[in-house]
């Protein structure tokens, strides 16, 4: 479905960025979307968050550490980590098929991999932390407010990391470098570069692209995103705290 | 509980690592020389366009075969461009038989997207009656001996099989196609390539063997095209790059992708004499 959507990325301008740079939806062209992030609203999971980043509502419960089954699975000396990103039916425009697609599978792999590096896996050898991703509402750059939502589930769920992972794309439009791609931004832009890093590390983990950016552009994409991510890191710290801080207000009594 | 071809290279480690570190590599190589290639095209007569490149010990095939089909109702004049690979038993100790996991359809995908964004398949020309009837070209690649670095030879299989394809012509007469002998090559408006690189602790190489890859931290692909722009990029593993790192490893990947574009042309040069 995405993936057709592409497709129809060259077929005709759209303006999506007036001359008086004001986007789509009203944002200048280094502004993040209105973003809420929710901890702990799954009583099962160990871990979970809800991420609403314009119209992308996004859910993560992360379970473990917990027993590896298969069993032939598990790692003698540390944790394995297994995701699974997922689009409900209802998530898009027209209905997307519940079976996963291509697509699913690869945003799965890169999204485990992008939030592996934080967390300190030799803590927990054979055992297993499942990452469960529901997207419900997409509406552009799902994978990286999944990943910025999961890492937030992770830490809810008292797992040690060695920071949040924090994601956001940046595209081009018009020509123009733009931070955090809506839906109609992805569709009928040039380029879609999604960005996931430890923020406070100054590491990234995860760095994929489509469509033609210039080597300068590249750069630019970078410095953009990072703008971005930094805003972002600073919401999942306070959904963090807004959730544990009166708890330990209350264990002081 | 590993395998032994997964264990060897791990116990090579420290070897390896004391290599990089002056600048050399197991198999004599600096850190940002590229294994040598061949690549041989229309090695198979019933496919449309077909390749074999020889990466060092990577051997890939990839055979480009062309069908009519209905348009996806969202690009009713566009053909569709289908990339797929299979990652089979044949081609390595440690590939096990069953239906395409996480790595196979990574590894399409990316070469797909490497494709897709330099616009080097011209997919409105693949339209034969608009909202109808269009081309499908599926692209089917296959690693024959995986000796690291699959990506860059996938990518360089799927677009020398691309660009020495010769698929038949076709004519419209009231909405009756008819196919017609005279064959023509596809239409192709750029030559992208992709280059890989390995990040083992803090050195990064290019084009990893099979061995470098099962000590890497990370991985990360950039698709160059014609221009000598980003068409794609890919970070794949557990490890991570700085800002430094990426654009460093960005620098050689365009350098590098003026030798490999060379290839493709010096293949599309010599089918031409055939």
């Amino acid at each position: 479905m995405m993936r057709n959507l592409k497709r129809i990325r060259d077929k005709e301008e759209v303006q999506l960025i007036s001359p008086e740079g004001v986007r789509v939806d009203g944002r200048k062209y280094d502004e993040i979307r209105p973003t809420k992030i929710q901890v702990g609203i799954l009583k099962n999971a160990d871990g979970s968050a809800l991420i609403e980043q314009g119209k992308n509502k996004i859910i993560v419960a992360v379970y473990g550490p917990r027993e590896v089954h298969p069993r032939h699975l598990s790692l003698p000396d540390r944790a394995i980590v297994r995701c699974r990103y997922h689009m409900a039916p209802f998530s898009v425009p027209e209905r997307k098929s519940p079976a996963p697609s291509r697509r699913e599978i690869e945003l799965s792999k890169v999204i485990r991999e992008a939030l592996e590096p934080a967390i300190i896996l030799e803590y927990f050898p054979r055992t297993t932390i499942d990452i469960f991703i529901e997207v419900l509402q997409a509406d552009g750059g799902t994978r990286t407010a999944s990943i910025t939502a999961a890492s937030v589930a992770l830490a809810d769920a008292g797992i040690p990391m060695r920071d949040l992972v924090t994601g956001v794309a940046v595209g081009k439009v018009n020509n123009t470098l733009v931070l955090d791609l809506n839906h109609l931004e992805d569709q009928y832009g040039e380029a879609d570069m999604p960005v996931a890093m430890m923020p406070s590390l100054g590491q990234i983990t995860l760095l994929q692209a489509d469509g033609i950016l210039t080597f300068d552009e590249f750069k630019k994409a970078l410095e953009l995103a990072m703008k971005g991510i930094k805003e972002l890191y600073e919401i999942q710290k306070k959904a963090l705290k807004d959730k544990y801080k009166p708890l330990a207000q209350e264990f002081r009594k | 509980m590993s395998k032994p071809e997964e264990i060897i290279p791990k116990l090579k480690k420290e070897t390896m690592l004391s290599l990089l570190s002056k600048g050399e590599r197991l198999d004599g190589r600096r850190l940002t020389d590229f294994r040598d290639i061949r690549i041989e095209t229309n090695v198979i007569e019933k496919a449309e366009g077909s390749a074999i490149v020889y990466l060092g010990n990577t051997i890939v095939i990839a055979g480009v075969k062309a069908s009519i089909g209905t348009p996806f109702s969202d690009s009713p004049y566009e053909g569709v461009q289908i990339v797929n690979t299979e990652l089979i038993p044949l081609a390595s100790p440690v590939f096990e038989p069953g239906p395409p996991g996480e790595e196979d359809v990574e590894l399409s995908r990316v070469v797909d997207r490497a494709l897709r964004s330099a616009k080097a398949l011209n997919l409105k020309k693949l339209c034969i009656i608009p909202g109808k009837r269009v081309w499908y070209v599926y692209i089917d690649i296959y690693a024959l001996n995986h000796d690291g670095n699959l990506i860059d030879a996938s990518a360089l299989a799927a677009i020398s099989a691309l660009v020495t394809a010769k698929f038949p012509k076709v004519e419209v007469h009231n909405n009756e196609i008819k196919i017609l002998d005279e064959k023509v090559p596809l239409p192709i408006e750029d030559i992208p390539v992709t280059v890989t690189f390995a990040k083992i602790c803090d050195k990064i190489v290019v084009d990893p063997t099979y061995e470098e890859e099962l000590v890497m931290d990370s991985r990360i692909t950039f698709g160059i095209n014609g221009k000598g722009e980003i068409c794609t990029i890919q970070k794949g593993l557990k490890g991570t790059f700085t800002v430094d790192e990426i654009l460093y490893s960005a620098n050689i990947a365009r350098e590098i992708s003026k030798k490999l574009r060379d290839l493709v042309s010096k293949v599309i040069e010599a089918s031409k004499s055939l």
